[in-house]
């Protein structure tokens, strides 16, 4: 086909050598990094926003309401607006709290929020890092942010913050066991952890159809306890409003606050984007085995287009669940995964094995 | 065996009911012409409440300028916060009797909590509960109704 608009990696490639050219390979890195950092945090800002928006009109259809309709055309302003109102507030601080460990916790939260986010693979080449153990990467920083949510909780000196904090950190480590076994029936199937490899052979079927009933059971477990590591949907006992007014991150104020509000939506794509990754086939065009008409329309519709298709939908089916399951208790949340995800889970692997043994999947 | 068999029901049982749950909330989000959201100020000419809103008490009059209100004061001695005052007269009827009739039906907005007691306890139905909402005013004497028109008299053929 030659040259193909679609690759990313032959871009990213003349860039290189572009800026090679003209500059020392140090300040090559140091520009490629900062060119890199910046498109990151834009990214981060700009989806933060359009799913807080999105979010907010979801929601509102689920209750059969309308949702912001005032600032801007349908509300588009309004996450905008509550921005910079939020960038405005003054910056409060318990009296009695823990200075260094206050202002330090928003950062490790957004810090493994930005670092989990290096391995996705938005399209073919445009991907900063490409780890041959890519999977385990994600599953190892993304449970970093637990350590902010303690240390905001602890650090705040206030009861409510602790108990959500402590309950917080509960569910995550709990709930880390699900996602990792249900990403390793995906690792099993595709025989490896790097995740351009997990895409690239997902080319002709995807995941969730290819492994059959085993990749099913994992791809729904991978998104409930996915849904519970974000501390969201039915599972967000942590912030509970009713009862712990807005658990670990209740004394923060302004820009503080608007990172750990930041953090839980942009936890919340990267969870989307792992299950497109994994499950959905990622920035692969959804093709069927035999109807070479069909599979050619789809191939023109771009990989990055693709890849976020998928991720909406898979949060809106996270959003789906956040407003029509009731909240868990916590003795529930527990049952739920060791009673329940985590047996189901180590069978679906099993099963996963045969699969693979009987190449059944082939 | 029978211990795995009830596990394995209570899984599916969960996930069915779960399944339940999403569908009902599904059906709002595919429906978006059934929302319930009123864009008050710019529909304010096409708005119209639903019937059971609760907006004031009001006394119907026809167009002969007669209610149905005998004044006997069972509104007021119903209503918990004291917003209804009844002023009654006495008038002669036309065999020469002493009849109780309302002067002045007196509503204090204001005070009022649209508990809706007094409509349900009028004997003949002569208030009812009307349908305007935009109450605000910039004087609170302003909120004191009179209820009854000036120069309205009792319908014929009201019983007390």
């Amino acid at each position: 086909m030659g040259f193909n608009i679609y690759d990313f990696s032959g871009m990213t490639h003349n860039m290189h050598l572009w800026f090679m050219e003209r500059m020392s390979p140090t300040a090559t890195t140091i520009v490629e990094w900062t060119v890199i950092g910046v498109s990151y945090m834009l990214f981060v800002a700009l989806f933060g926003l359009f799913l807080v928006y999105a979010e907010r009109k979801v929601c509102a259809a689920f209750q059969q309401r309308l949702g912001p309709m005032r600032v801007g055309f349908w509300g588009v302003l309004q996450t905008i607006a509550d921005f910079i109102k939020l960038l405005m507030k003054e910056l409060i601080m318990p009296k009695s709290a823990d200075k260094f460990l206050y202002n330090l916790a928003p950062f490790i939260v957004m810090i493994a929020t930005f670092l989990a986010m290096a391995v996705l693979p938005f399209a073919k080449g445009l991907q900063t890092l490409d780890f041959d153990i890519g999977i385990f990467y994600v599953t190892a920083v993304s449970s970093v942010g637990v350590i902010g949510i303690l240390l905001a909780g602890w650090s705040s000196n206030n009861k409510y913050s602790l108990i959500g904090a402590m309950r917080s950190g509960a569910q995550i480590l709990s709930y880390e066991l699900s996602v990792s076994l249900s990403l390793v029936t995906i690792i099993i199937l595709a025989g490896s952890m790097q995740l351009s490899v997990i895409v690239e052979s997902q080319r002709d079927s995807w995941f969730l159809f290819k492994g059959h009933i085993p990749s099913l059971i994992a791809f729904v477990i991978f998104l409930i306890a996915g849904t519970a590591e974000t501390n969201r949907g039915p599972f967000d006992l942590a912030e509970a409003e009713s009862e712990l007014t807005a658990g670990f991150h209740t004394e923060y104020s302004g820009i503080k606050f608007a990172f750990f509000f930041l953090a839980e939506y942009i936890n919340m794509f990267i969870v989307a984007a792992m299950a497109t990754t994994v499950f959905l086939g990622g920035w692969m065009p959804l093709h069927f085995g035999s109807i070479e008409s069909f599979n050619h329309v789809m191939d023109f519709i771009p990989p990055l287009v693709w890849f976020f298709m998928k991720v909406c939908g898979v949060i809106f089916l996270i959003m789906w669940f956040k407003w029509t399951f009731p909240r868990l208790r916590v003795d529930q949340i527990l049952t739920l995964e060791w009673k329940y995800l985590l047996p189901i889970n180590l069978v679906n692997i099993l099963l996963m094995c045969l699969v693979v043994l009987t190449k059944f999947h082939l | 065996m029978n211990a795995l068999f009830k596990y394995i029901s209570t899984v599916f049982k969960g996930v069915g009911t779960l399944l339940t749950g999403m569908k009902i909330t599904g059906k709002y989000v595919f429906t978006p012409w059934n929302n319930v959201t009123q864009q008050y100020p710019e529909n304010r000419d096409t708005l119209k409440m639903f019937d059971r809103f609760r907006g004031e008490v009001i006394m119907p009059h026809s167009e002969n300028n007669e209610h149905l209100c005998t004044g006997c004061g069972i509104c007021e001695l119903n209503c918990p916060n004291g917003s209804i005052e009844i002023i009654s007269k006495m008038e002669l009827t036309e065999e020469g009797k002493k009849k109780r009739a309302i002067d002045q039906h007196i509503y204090h907005l204001g005070m009022c909590t649209f508990c809706n007691l007094c409509i349900k306890a009028c004997p003949t139905g002569a208030i009812v509960m009307g349908q305007n909402f935009e109450h605000a005013v910039w004087d609170r004497s302003k909120l004191t109704k009179v209820l009854n028109q000036p120069g309205s008299k009792i319908a014929q053929g009201v019983k007390e």
